[in-house]
């Protein structure tokens, strides 16, 4: 049983979003590492990047395969977690505590088009 | 291994001193070394190991023991149909006539081999239904790209320079967007139905005169025949886009179904796949391109052509997209590749693809009642399998795969295509009797088994291979390739 915490949004390609005023911490979900096995590389844009909404940020590679991260939101890249650059197996230890971006959102109503934990977990099938 | 001493590393096998060659005399013992520039010379001795030949000759063979290959047992390895390589093709290919040629001798004294491959050219476009080959690609990917660069050499003979997208359904070969992308293409993705083929209506809306084609495999990757083909042709077609066959999957169709009779324009095969050359250690392989008539003027140069007097020239055009190979492609490939035509005739080859069909149609069947099979119904040479059909022990489709190494098969491809989180893709090839398919069911039933009644025993495998199961991760986040980096890292 994967790990979905309340209060998170959450896309169909299985990247998190967790608010914090108008900042979002984006990042795989739980069931996405699972499934995804030991990551050993993250694919991660520069700060003062822009990314959209349903658009290609960057991507995560495991022994099994290689992945992209769609971004669930819009805005500007402000902060990368540079710790997955040594360390990328972070993402299976804890994927939410790990978040890959955090993102200025440049229109939280995009949010809305988001699932929330309990849609999240009925699209998992769990 | 079958020797724990002469399997160690030669490295580790080197005694100082010791040595197992005679070096012919110095010939330029009369020149003083200490007269070449010093930023030539080497400051230390090379690190070569110090081995007698009867320990050189051990170490290598007791490693050789250690291969798998089609030659020792059953290889299921989906995707990459790992046929049987006959041995005639290997007699064929190393005549005396053929590997004592050179590629700049004059085209008079190399008849015979421009025969063999324009009768490769020919049987190839008979065989799938197109216009003209050439046999100039190293190998599938690089047969991609040219096709790829013939497309882009069509739109842009045209002056339409709009068309910068090429369509790719989400269960292609990650070669098709790799190619794509290398050609200087945007990748569009059309998704699958449920039963895994294209979904036609997602496609619609995707067509426009920004599309330069579309890349398919049928039967696609997940075995399955694309019976919409025919429509997907006609709609890429009236968008002003090419259709362009990736020949991963030919050797089902071999005999029954012409690419070209389905409306591609363009398509590349892989002759070490459907026309039994070895795959080898990563090549050397062979990825001719085919196109219909319209576009033979865009293929590489140099190409092999008859002229009016019934004399083979090769032959360099203006339009052509120049070249893509040095000289004229693999040749001990393709002599391998017309040796297998040839031994098997048009009868015979009419019959790999029903056979292969209906291996993996066997195996199928026998095991969908202990392996979850997503996609019912007829696959063709190749069907993939989600798993356990029972996951409540949590042995994984890797745990699977390695238990098979303990029994003597070859692992199926596993975790492609990423459709099914726990792929399974087996393809048994046209070349094995009934005794080995019962084998490996039988063998694929008893892990199933093992797995309810023991999972730890299989979650460990495998236990009687020379290696037992290595760290994926370890290996992929800090490779050791070389034996200095191995000293280094003890």
């Amino acid at each position: 049983m994967s790990k979905i915490i309340e209060g998170l949004y959450y896309s169909e390609s299985h990247e998190y979003v967790k608010v914090e005023g108008n900042i979002g911490f984006i990042g795989i979900s739980d069931y996405a590492q699972h499934e995804l096995g030991d990551v050993v590389y993250v694919d991660m844009p520069e700060v003062d990047d822009e990314v959209s909404a349903g658009e290609e940020f960057g991507a995560v590679e495991s022994v099994k395969a290689a992945s992209d991260l769609i971004s669930p939101v819009s805005g500007t890249v402000v902060e990368i977690n540079e710790a997955l650059e040594d360390e990328p197996g972070l993402v299976n230890k804890d994927s939410y505590e790990n978040w890959i971006i955090k993102v200025e959102l440049s229109d939280e109503s995009e949010l809305e088009k988001l699932m929330n934990a309990e849609a999240y977990k009925a699209f998992i099938g769990e | 291994m079958n020797n724990v001493y002469y399997g160690k590393l030669i490295f580790e096998l080197s005694k100082e001193g010791r040595r197992g060659y005679t070096l012919p005399k110095n010939e330029l013992a009369q020149y003083n070394i200490e007269d070449l520039p010093a930023h030539l010379m080497r400051e230390q001795a090379p690190a070569l190991p110090e081995v007698d030949e009867l320990t050189v000759v051990r170490h290598y063979t007791n490693m050789s023991n250690n291969n798998f290959g089609v030659d020792t047992g059953f290889y299921p390895l989906g995707s990459c149909t790992m046929k049987y390589n006959p041995k005639i093709n290997e007699e064929m290919s190393s005549l005396p006539a053929f590997t004592g040629l050179h590629p700049l001798q004059d085209v008079s004294t190399v008849q015979g081999a421009l025969e063999v491959y324009y009768n490769l050219q020919t049987s190839l476009a008979e065989i799938s239904g197109l216009s003209e080959f050439t046999l100039n690609p190293y190998a599938g990917a690089h047969g991609e790209l040219t096709g790829l660069m013939v497309m882009k050499s069509y739109h842009m003979s045209r002056n339409d320079d709009k068309r910068t997208k090429v369509i790719i359904p989400d269960s292609a070969h990650g070669t098709n967007p790799a190619s794509a992308a290398v050609c200087g293409f945007d990748i569009v993705v059309v998704k699958s139905r449920p039963d895994g083929t294209v979904d036609v209506e997602d496609l619609r809306p995707l067509l426009d005169d920004s599309i330069a084609g579309m890349m398919m495999t049928n039967p696609n990757t997940l075995g399955i025949f694309e019976h919409n083909i025919a429509e997907i042709a006609e709609l890429v077609h009236e968008a002003g886009g090419l259709m362009y066959y990736d020949g991963a999957n030919l050797n089902p169709m071999l005999g029954m179904c012409r690419p070209g009779d389905l409306g591609f324009d363009i398509m590349h095969i892989n002759l070490h796949k459907t026309f039994s050359t070895p795959h080898g250690g990563g090549g050397p392989g062979d990825g001719p391109v085919g196109v219909r008539e319209g576009l033979e003027q865009f293929l590489p140069c140099p190409r092999v052509v008859l002229d009016e007097n019934y004399e083979l020239k090769i032959e360099f055009n203006d339009e052509s997209l120049g070249s893509v190979s040095g000289f004229l492609g693999n040749f001990g490939v393709i002599m391998r590749a017309y040796s297998y035509i040839l031994t098997l005739g048009k009868e015979n080859l009419r019959m790999v693809g029903p056979l292969a069909t209906l291996n993996a149609n066997y195996v199928k069947e026998s095991l969908k009642d202990c392996y979850e099979l997503p996609i019912e119904g007829v696959c063709k040479h190749e069907f993939v399998f989600d798993g356990l059909k029972d996951k409540s022990t949590g042995v994984t489709t890797l745990d699977v795969a390695k238990r098979l190494l303990d029994y003597g098969y070859h692992a199926p491809t596993i975790y492609f295509p990423l459709l099914f989180h726990q792929a399974l893709m087996i393809e048994p090839t046209e070349n094995e009797s009934k005794e080995t398919l019962d084998g490996f069911i039988e063998v694929m039933r008893k892990i199933a088994t093992e797995a309810s009644e023991n999972p730890e025993l299989v979650k460990g495998a495998p236990h009687n291979t020379p290696v037992r199961r290595l760290d994926d991760t370890l290996a992929a986040l800090k490779p050791v390739v070389t034996y200095a980096e191995l000293a280094q890292a003890e």
